[in-house]
């Protein structure tokens, strides 16, 4: 039995281990199905064109330039002039050496860079003599062309993402790139689209034999949508010439629709310094450049005293308080002593009494000492008036992030009670130990946007939309998702304060800034600041500050600007300001000594003062 | 002389035979396949070479048919002679491709003795069971079929082709079937799960596991016969214990690491899909990749891309896995499972033992190639380097396959012709 059956048990056996082995290997494991993981089958992104970017206007800000890597097979060359092709290039010619050697290392058989992003000059001239140099060719790929050099701080910057990118979005794929900065970072995902993918069979050497299975299983890439931001890039670009060699920020919003119309902050950079092939020496300048920083956004981030515009909240939080009228009347001697042994100063003359109108345009800071001290003790406690205080002032959105479509940002500071109570103690402290809030000093921090914002909202007359800086993102519109932010002011209160800036301009402190036929409504600040010299606090020369917006009735523009150092709001802030208004509303520039004035002041002596190591003197 | 024999032939045999050559074409094409390919019969192509051998051996079955039986068996000495006398001659004429001198060239085509020997010694020894004086209980016959068996064995080893003199072991089913021991059966089974245990396992954990299942074993028996032994036992248990110590000896000293790798990558201890164990990744990516239905003839972007090295030879299974899928694999697993078995059967009505025993030799063979080839495509059987009957690419091995299986089927159509 055994003799004659051994082999045909030892066949069926075979076939049945065969057959389940098949059964597990083609039926059961997906392992070894899978396209990806099939080896034969080449996977290929195939990327959209990166959305291009329009200002209000519809002008073109940002589009896509093609540059040209050249690449090298080492199976296919053949001996070729390395001189000619590094002087073609403009390249050294170790420089070509040392990427062959390192190309040849990694693949006889795969591409490698050799030299990238070549111009389009550059190109051109070497697509005539191509032929002199096999296993080299030119491949296309795609780069930021900004068509406008100006706003690079809103519009950011793109760049290959790293390694930490890859780890915490796996869309991405090594050598891809993503948006770093601004609009380009914060609406990264309608910019780059979506790619697609291509199959392609290849062989064992990873040489492409054609595309797999005639194309049916590609993907379609999803094309990105276009951007239209919000800003009027001439404004802008104005606004950069104003600044130059100043430091500062301007931010201009249209108040009824919280509409960025310019986000100025100086110095700033040439967009197109971040593309190409000094993409990255040029990067490192930038950022190792720690006194002027370039890439930090002074309308965004900087934070800084309001300083006197904040004097209109005081009043408007007054008056909705209850705790003045427009009628009553504060005394003022050059000052006054708001303790004992504590003098305030003011410009006031001896016995002056102002009531709320001219206590604004005047910007006297014993009236707004006792506004500010009538708020506070209107409470049970200081702790209680400082709450309410505090919560008036967030309406404004102040002392918290706003919420705008950047991605970088700071929330300003609105002190409440219990940092107080942290350096007092809770009973150590009342108004007068908190004075100089009243008059922005203090320690309310701001930046210029919330200044803007909160300017935009006094010319609301009670309401501000979410300050943004996008206005369409293909064809839908962001306002309509915008809701309107009420601030715990009523409307009656805005009339006097309004009135009084409207004065600020025609009398006041601002007349720098009054434009024919139009009424701007303003407040000036001139901003006590200190830095550290040697471990010493040091005082420095005054911000010069102003906020503004006009025309008075139907506002259209609200505008906040803050010059370093410029000492009186008066002497730079308000008439950049009223420059930029004036060319916002009507177009053109006609105060041309004004415009001049303001272009070419410089204040970069004033900068390096604190750097000089000697003693100086402030607010010249 | 032999009349009437197209009545008497084994049509289902033929027809499983002509279906997998024909489907053996198919593969062949795919994986040698050329975009600017202009004839099929061209010469200069795989699949031109083999269509052309395959008509020259259905001349050869021509003239096959017309020998009797009896004719063959009084030759086998001599075909014999012939066939050791040309392995002896690849020594002095042969012709080395990559590291082997197992061909004879002439002009364009190459002749592989090994395979022409194969059926010889099936005769040979066939022919030498069937003799009156031959008794395989007795020592001398036994060591004298062995002879007949290594002779061409060891002469293919030294070319060296040890996949092919492999083979060889298959036709020790004759002797089986011709009342050898089956002493032997058992010894052989036993060495090679002893070989598996000790390359899986370390040599101290199989010597382990034998002692304790042999005495297991021992007080099992002792219950019911108290009177046996313990020395038997002892002396098997020392003999297991030497061979597995000298398995892993042979392994670890002996072996190179190429074989130590191949035999590694498939007990799964190493994982090296680069190297050594390319082919068999490869292989098994190919044919997972065809799933039940195959990706159609041509389809395979595996075999396309020539992934697998040695696809239209020794690995020809893994483009009937990826184009064919588990569908055209089973049919071949059946179709061969179904010549052996059907020869096997056909033998055993055969009144005389020549003609049996040397169609257990043709079973025994393909069983091997079978086991062997196909095994190894699927990962289960270390490398060896010996093609699939009727599919795999070679001339001269489609030639003396349809040789070997077409004596089988001359045998079978005359079994009831005494001489």
């Amino acid at each position: 039995m055994i003799r004659k059956y051994l082999l045909v048990f030892f066949t069926l056996c075979s076939a049945i281990l065969f057959l389940s082995r098949l059964f597990y290997l083609q039926i059961i494991d997906p392992a070894y199905k899978s396209l990806s993981d099939n080896n034969a089958i080449l996977e290929r992104s195939v990327y959209p064109e990166r959305g291009l970017i329009y200002d209000r206007k519809g002008t073109l800000l940002v589009a896509n330039q093609p540059a040209y890597d050249l690449m090298y097979i080492p199976e296919n060359s053949k001996a070729f002039d390395t001189t000619a092709l590094a002087q073609l290039c403009g390249v050294l010619p170790e420089r070509i050496h040392s990427q062959i050697k390192k190309s040849k290392r990694y693949s006889y058989k795969l591409p490698s860079v050799i030299v990238r992003q070549l111009s389009k000059e550059t190109h051109a001239a070497f697509q005539e003599k191509i032929w002199q140099f096999p296993g080299f060719y030119l491949q296309k790929r795609s780069l930021r062309d900004y068509k406008v050099e100006a706003a690079s701080n809103v519009l950011g910057y793109i760049s290959e993402v790293n390694r930490n990118d890859l780890l915490k979005n796996d869309y991405y794929a090594l050598g891809e790139l993503i948006g770093r900065q601004g609009i380009e970072k914060q609406y990264e995902t309608s910019l780059r689209g979506e790619k697609g993918k291509e199959f392609f069979q290849k062989d064992r050497f990873n040489k492409i034999l054609g595309p797999y299975e005639n194309k049916s299983f590609d993907i379609a890439a999803k094309p990105p949508d276009d951007i239209t931001l919000t800003l009027d890039i001439e404004l802008q670009s104005y606004g950069e010439q104003l600044l130059q060699n100043k430091r500062g920020g301007i931010v201009a919003i249209e108040p009824q629709t919280g509409e960025i119309l310019a986000l100025v902050s100086a110095p700033n950079y040439n967009p197109n310094l971040l593309v190409g092939r000094n993409r990255s020496s040029n990067y490192r300048k930038l950022a190792q450049d720690t006194l002027a920083k370039p890439l930090f956004d002074r309308g965004l981030q900087a934070q800084y005293a309001p300083g006197s515009p904040f004097k209109t909240l005081n009043a408007l939080i007054a008056l909705q308080e209850g705790t003045i009228t427009t009628k009553t009347k504060f005394k003022c001697n050059q000052g006054h002593y708001y303790a004992r042994g504590q003098f305030m100063k003011c410009h006031c003359r001896r016995g002056t009494q102002n009531r709320l109108i001219p206590g604004i345009y005047k910007s006297c800071n014993t009236y707004f000492a006792q506004t500010y001290r009538s708020i506070i003790e209107a409470g049970e406690t200081p702790a209680d008036g400082l709450t309410r205080w505090k919560k008036h002032l967030n309406s404004f959105g102040l002392g918290n992030y706003l919420g705008y479509d950047l991605p970088i940002g700071k929330p300003g500071f609105i002190p409440d009670s219990s940092y107080y109570h942290r350096w007092y103690g809770p009973k150590g402290w009342k108004a007068p130990t908190i004075i100089s809030n009243a008059i922005g000093q203090g320690e309310i921090l701001t930046t210029p946007i919330q200044m803007a914002n909160f300017t935009a909202a006094i010319a609301n007359r009670g309401y501000y939309i979410r300050p943004h800086f996008v206005k369409k993102i293909g064809d839908s519109v962001v306002l309509d998702q915008l809701p309107k932010n009420q601030t715990t002011i009523s409307k009656e209160h805005f009339d006097p304060v309004i009135e009084g800036m409207e004065l600020v301009v025609e009398k006041g402190t601002a007349r720098t800034a009054r434009i024919k036929d139009i009424s701007v409504c303003g407040k000036t600040g001139t901003v006590e600041n200190f830095t550290l010299i040697d471990g010493v606090k040091t005082q420095l020369t005054d911000h010069s500050m102003f906020i503004a917006f006009a025309p008075k009735e139907d506002p259209k523009i609200a505008i906040a600007v803050f010059i370093e150092n410029g000492y009186w709001g008066a002497r730079w802030a308000a008439p950049i300001a009223s420059l930029m208004i004036e060319k916002y509303l009507t177009g053109t520039v006609k105060r041309s000594w004004w415009e001049n004035r303001m272009l070419n002041g410089s204040l970069e002596e004033e900068y390096l003062k604190p750097l000089s190591g000697k003693p100086f003197t402030i607010n010249e | 002389m032999n009349k009437g024999i197209l009545f008497r032939l084994d049509w289902v045999l033929i027809l499983l035979y002509t279906t997998l050559v024909v489907f053996g074409f198919f593969n062949i094409y795919s994986t040698t396949y050329q975009a600017d390919v202009n004839s099929i019969f061209d010469l200069s192509l795989p699949i031109g070479k083999q269509l052309w051998f395959w008509l020259l051996s259905l001349v050869m079955i021509a003239f096959l048919m017309a020998v009797r039986a009896k004719f063959i068996q009084q030759f086998a000495q001599i075909i014999y002679g012939i066939s050791v006398a040309l392995l002896v001659g690849l020594f002095l004429f042969g012709k080395t491709i990559s590291g082997a001198t197992s061909w004879y060239v002439f002009g364009g085509l190459s002749f592989q003795p090994a395979e022409f020997a194969k059926m010889s010694t099936a005769l040979m020894l066939g022919a030498y069971l069937n003799r009156f004086q031959t008794n395989l209980k007795q020592w001398k016959s036994q060591l004298l079929a062995f002879g007949i068996i290594a002779l061409p064995a060891l002469l293919i080893v030294a070319q060296p082709d040890p996949g092919s003199a492999l083979v060889f072991g298959g036709l020790i089913f004759m002797l089986f079937r011709e009342d050898l021991n089956l002493i032997y059966l058992y010894l052989l089974l036993a060495a090679g799960i002893i070989f598996i245990l000790s390359l899986l396992y370390q040599f101290e954990a199989t010597s382990l596991f034998l002692s304790f299942l042999v005495f297991l074993v021992y007080f099992l028996i002792k219950r019911i016969r108290p009177k046996i032994k313990i020395y038997p036992f002892l002396a098997v248990l020392i003999l297991s214990i030497g061979f597995s110590y000298s398995v892993d000896y042979i392994f670890n000293e002996v072996f190179e690491q190429r074989h130590r790798d191949r035999f590694n990558i498939v007990l799964g201890k190493t994982v090296d899909n680069q190297g050594i164990g390319y082919n068999i990744n490869q292989s098994k990516i190919a044919i997972g990749s065809g799933g039940l239905q195959g990706k159609g003839f041509l389809q395979g972007s595996q075999t396309k891309g020539n992934f697998v090295p040695e696809q239209h030879t020794d690995y020809i299974f893994s483009t009937v896995g990826e184009e064919w899928g588990f569908l055209g694999c089973s049919f071949i697993v059946l179709a061969f499972s179904g010549i052996i078995i059907r020869i096997l059967i056909r033998a055993e009505r055969q009144t005389n033992s020549f003609r049996r025993a040397y169609s257990y030799g043709v079973a025994g063979i393909l069983f091997v190639h079978f086991f062997v080839n196909i095994g190894m495509s699927l990962g289960l059987v270390p490398t060896v380097g010996i093609p699939l009957p009727f599919i795999s690419y070679g001339g001269s091995n489609l030639l003396f396959f349809t040789l070997l299986l077409f004596v089988h089927l001359n045998f079978d159509a005359n079994r009831l012709s005494i001489w």
